[in-house]
């Protein structure tokens, strides 16, 4: 446990990472998924029907295979994201980041629409029906009556895919970013024959500590918003 | 074109809207397909000598039986312990015994809000990095961990989701509490449970890939194998990802055929998510 203490410093940065990680591919997310979920429920079929390919796709494969994907494939197809060159304080957000960012975005964006399918389905069918009567389009319908209402029956599950995230950012660690898991697999590298244990406990404890803090915050929301039966 | 309740059935005017907006976006995406197809062909991907492994016996083999075949292995072997350990912390969690209900909660959420991959490289650390084997069994304890908590909470909700009537029944017959939970609900709580296992098989089969950060067995070390010897990065990912998401699209398929087959109609399982303070205290 001295190992982690000592390297203090070194603890929090990698948690910064896991954190800035979540935090804009989880944003980014909820918009792209709240996109698809528009193209899957719509009246389009084409988009329908690209909609549900993508999401089959991409869910059913393995992150890891996305994320090496963005970061080794893309270059030689001339995707890439060496124009992200950002520093904040002692953080430096650069090509691996976009990577990993994108990669988290795509996977997480199908739980998202998921999620928001069944929020969608959740609604009464006579909210929809009462605002068609009123003569809203489809956009009007989604924007103004149905979607409003599919948020908060979705709240649980979505706030589980974002939880998924969470832990899912670890897998940046597989692609050169040095967030946490990255951070103690070198600690245990150099300290593992004698503080395994107290490393671990530390990490485990970091990551313990946002998804709690998360699902705390996200079911006071889900109180707070709770359509009234 | 089934019906929806979002939007009323187009007339003559909105069918051609629409049938205007489907071609606008049938051809965006078809440029988006053509301009990948393009970049990939650009650059080189599409050669023949980076794909004729994929069509050599011998190659095939090693991807089928090294690749495939172990990867399935690893997630079958955890799959099953987790059963196993899901299913031992699942009673656990509605014993009426604070003293066995508290620690199962607390191991239950702990191995659910810690990530797998974390797990893994510790349980890999814990073993000895150097020892033979050390890796494929890093992979099988952390996803047995992993997925023995969600399913510990599946069994929760599924022997929550047994008709009340049963249980009082039981009750009223004369039987014992251990009775009660063998012989009545959890037969009822596992036919309800199936979908989710299956589900959580998918799970636990992606996260096999994992194992590339611990340097395991399976799809993941074979995919290595075959890029550096043939160069052909690209064509390997596509291949490796389209056996994985075949076996999903299987295992998908099964567990729509369980839920028809043992559910009906109810909606499947909601499972709570971490850190709901009171998901231990019911029953």
């Amino acid at each position: 446990m001295e190992a982690v203490f000592d390297n203090f410093d070194a603890y929090l940065k990698a948690f910064g990472y896991t954190f800035a990680l979540f935090l804009v591919s989880g944003a980014l997310s909820m918009l792209l998924g709240t996109f698809l979920v528009a193209m899957r429920v719509g009246p389009i079929a084409v988009l329908r029907w690209a909609g549900a390919t993508y999401v089959t796709v991409v869910r059913n494969t393995p992150l890891v295979i996305v994320f090496a994907f963005f970061s080794f494939a893309a270059p030689t197809l001339d995707i890439k994201f060496n124009w992200l060159d950002v520093h904040i304080g002692q953080f430096d957000f650069t090509a691996f980041y976009g990577a990993a960012v994108v990669s988290l975005t795509l996977y997480t964006s199908t739980f998202v629409c998921e999620a928001l399918r069944s929020g969608v389905n959740a609604v009464p069918l006579g909210q929809a029906e009462a605002a068609r009567a009123i003569g809203l389009p489809f956009g009007g319908v989604m924007r103004e009556v149905v979607l409003p209402q599919a948020f908060r029956a979705a709240l649980p599950p979505l706030a589980s895919v974002q939880i998924a995230l969470i832990k899912n950012t670890s897998v940046a660690a597989v692609f050169g970013i040095a967030e946490a898991t990255a951070q103690m697999r070198g600690l245990l590298n150099d300290f593992g024959a004698t503080q395994r244990y107290g490393i671990f406990i530390c990490f485990a404890a970091g990551y313990v500590l946002i998804v709690e803090v998360f699902s705390f915050l996200s079911s006071r929301l889900e109180r707070r918003w709770r359509v009234a039966t | 074109m089934t019906h929806s309740v979002l939007f009323d059935a187009p007339g003559p005017h909105t069918v051609r809207r629409h049938r205007l907006y489907g071609v606008v976006a049938l051809v965006g995406l078809l440029a988006v397909l053509a301009f990948v197809i393009k970049r990939f062909y650009d650059a080189g991907q599409f050669e023949g000598d980076k794909w004729e492994v994929f069509v050599t016996p011998d190659y095939v083999q090693v991807l089928l039986v090294d690749g495939l075949l172990n990867t399935l292995k690893m997630a079958a072997v955890a799959i099953v312990g987790a059963s196993v350990f899901g299913f031992a912390l699942g009673v656990a969690k509605l014993s009426d015994h604070g003293l066995v209900r508290w620690p199962a909660w607390f191991v239950v959420e702990f191995f659910r809000a810690v990530p797998v991959l974390l797990l893994m490289v510790f349980t890999w650390f814990l073993i000895g990095i150097n020892r033979d084997g050390s890796s494929f069994w890093a992979v099988v304890i952390a996803l047995t961990l992993y997925n023995g908590a969600v399913l510990a909470e599946v069994l929760r909700a599924g022997v929550n989701a047994v008709p009340k009537g049963q249980r009082e029944a039981a009750y009223a017959i004369g039987m014992r509490k251990a009775q009660v939970m063998n012989i009545v609900l959890l037969p009822q709580a596992v036919k309800i449970m199936l979908p989710a296992i299956i589900s959580q098989c998918i799970v636990a089969l992606k996260d096999t890939a994992l194992g590339q950060y611990v340097l395991a067995p399976g799809l993941t070390r074979i995919y290595k194998e075959i890029y550096l010897e043939f160069n052909n990065r690209v064509p390997t990912m596509i291949v490796i990802a389209a056996l994985y998401i075949l076996v999903n699209l299987v295992l998908t398929a099964l567990a729509t055929w369980a839920q028809k087959k043992f559910v009906g109609e109810r909606k499947p399982l909601e499972v709570s998510m971490v850190g709901h303070l009171d998901s231990g205290r019911s029953a």
